[in-house]
């Protein structure tokens, strides 16, 4: 079957995620990603939304984080000062999975302001939400990201939720307890973090897509892994089920 | 005990120029009804605070309701931004449009520190992002006992507190459930409040993890049916997706909002 780079993208994300697993997930692409892994090789996958439903077992894709099917599904639907302190703040939860505007080199994400001064804007996006507690006490961090120039900086705007800051040793000293983004998946290859300079190292491609693309994609000389690797494409089942799932 | 009165008068009484006001709802039960009345009534230099304020709080802000929103997350979800927002942070039109921001963690934490009667409440949070540096309610304190530096918010103490539920019996008491967010934090934060509810019933059946205010502490309730939509109310109505999209290109355009708004009036 053909398939678009923003079905690999999914696609990728969702094979990410192990059966199991117990992730907060954002809405989105995030959002469809879990669906998708909970409906082909992660039956098991426990999904956590912001709204307070645990384990929900969505038979559609929500459009917001607080759809009624969530909490209709969840084994428990729970306050929101609540899902934050008692089930994500403690380090319960293995995967954060985020979106970003701008992500950098060192895996900081910005969704608070692009441009300007932080009072005077150039552009002005939504901002926070769950995000920097989900960056902080998840056990790893998956973002999952369309790779343009614009969203690939050197440096983001404004650091809404934190990576590995400028390099290596920061989360440590600030006493975060996750390990931070592991993996970055985007709709041209996967990126990860160099285990001595956390820098983000492209260490595979989808399928068809070149070296030289990624780079022209991404605002910082990317460094690229010595076994660079080509991921699978998407079977027909996970097409199948992620296009029942999006229509 | 909680007054049963129509929603103008409960609105009137409730929210007044100048107050710091919350109308909560996390996607689910948001009081849209309740907002376009102080819209109707005019109200001015509100201190609009929401954890997500998404397309009411848009409305409010184009309409000129407020001089200040505390906030977590503003954009309209599962579509995407919020334009009448946008527009008064990047060209404060209808006017400028102070802002105080949050994590979501740090909201809720706000609001479970003015609930609970203490000063500030203790997270893990913020931590490592640019966040603290351009905003006053954010700090730092030490753990008297294993001397571990933590993050301290502020509690967040308001004027008034406006929230959607199921239901109420006719001495006020309320019951909602379903996703129920941080309206009850909201509501205890709050020196005076208002909850709109889809019907009011002789008795409150239990249903099991609903969340009950008890009448005396609420100070008004006002029958809206439908008043949460287009946001829903669990086993009562469903989310309205296209208005949510509709609102995209509605709100693009100051004219075309104009028009929108004339309808509420």
């Amino acid at each position: 079957m053909n398939y678009s780079s923003d079905e690999m993208m999914t696609v990728a994300a969702a094979r990410a995620l192990r059966d199991g697993a117990v992730c907060f997930v954002g809405i989105g692409l995030p959002s469809t990603a879990a669906n998708l892994a909970r409906r082909t090789h992660a039956e098991n996958l426990v999904l956590v939304y912001e709204s307070g439903t645990i384990g929900a077992k969505p038979d559609r894709l929500p459009l917001s984080i607080g759809d009624g099917v969530l909490a209709d599904t969840a084994v428990s639907v729970v306050g929101v000062p609540e899902i934050f302190n008692y089930w994500l703040q403690p380090g319960r939860i293995d995967v954060g999975f985020l979106g970003a505007a701008q992500l950098d080199r060192f895996g900081n994400i910005n969704t608070t302001v692009i441009g300007g001064d932080y009072r005077h804007p150039g552009v002005r996006l939504p901002g926070a939400g769950g995000a920097p507690e989900i960056a902080a006490s998840c056990r790893e961090v998956v973002v999952v990201v369309r790779q343009t120039k614009r969203a690939f900086v050197e440096r983001v705007d404004f650091v809404t939720s934190f990576g590995f800051g400028s390099g290596p040793g920061e989360r440590e000293e600030l006493g975060l307890r996750g390990a931070g983004p592991q993996l970055v998946i985007t709709d041209l290859g996967v990126l990860r973090p160099d285990p001595d300079t956390r820098e983000l190292v492209l260490t595979a491609l989808h399928p068809g897509v070149d070296v030289a693309t990624v780079r022209e994609r991404t605002g910082w000389d990317l460094r690229v892994a010595d076994d660079l690797g080509v991921g699978e494409p998407p079977t027909d089942r996970e097409l199948t089920v992620l296009r029942e799932l999006t229509r | 005990m909680a007054t049963i009165a129509p929603l103008s008068e409960a609105v009137a009484h409730v929210v007044r120029d100048g107050d710091t006001v919350a109308f909560e709802g996390f996607t689910h039960l948001i009081p849209f009804a309740a907002g376009h009345e102080v819209i109707r009534q005019g109200r001015r230099d509100l201190t609009l605070v929401r954890m997500t304020p998404d397309v009411l709080y848009d409305q409010l802000i184009g309409a000129g309701c407020a001089r200040k929103l505390v906030f977590s997350w503003g954009g309209n979800p599962g579509v995407g931004s919020l334009h009448r927002f946008r527009d008064a942070v990047q060209n404060g039109w209808p006017r400028p449009l102070e802002l105080e921001e949050h994590s979501h963690a740090g909201m809720a934490n706000r609001y479970v520190a003015a609930a609970s009667g203490l000063p500030f409440a203790v997270l893990r949070g913020y931590t490592g992002t640019d966040l603290p540096a351009q905003t006053a309610n954010i700090a730092s304190v030490t753990c008297p006992f294993t001397g571990e530096v933590l993050t301290a918010v502020a509690a967040l103490e308001l004027d008034a507190a406006v929230v959607h539920a199921q239901r109420a019996d006719r001495h006020g008491n309320v019951q909602l459930w379903g996703i129920t967010g941080v309206q009850k934090e909201a509501v205890l934060a709050a020196t005076r409040s208002l909850v709109t509810v889809e019907e009011v019933v002789d008795e409150l059946e239990p249903r099991p993890g609903a969340v009950v205010l008890p009448s005396w502490v609420v100070d008004y309730v006002a029958e809206a049916p439908g008043g949460a939509h287009p946001s829903y109310a669990h086993d009562y109505s469903v989310r309205d997706n296209d208005f949510y999209v509709a609102w995209d290109e509605i709100s693009r355009d100051r004219d075309r909002f104009a028009q929108w708004l004339e309808g509420v009036a």
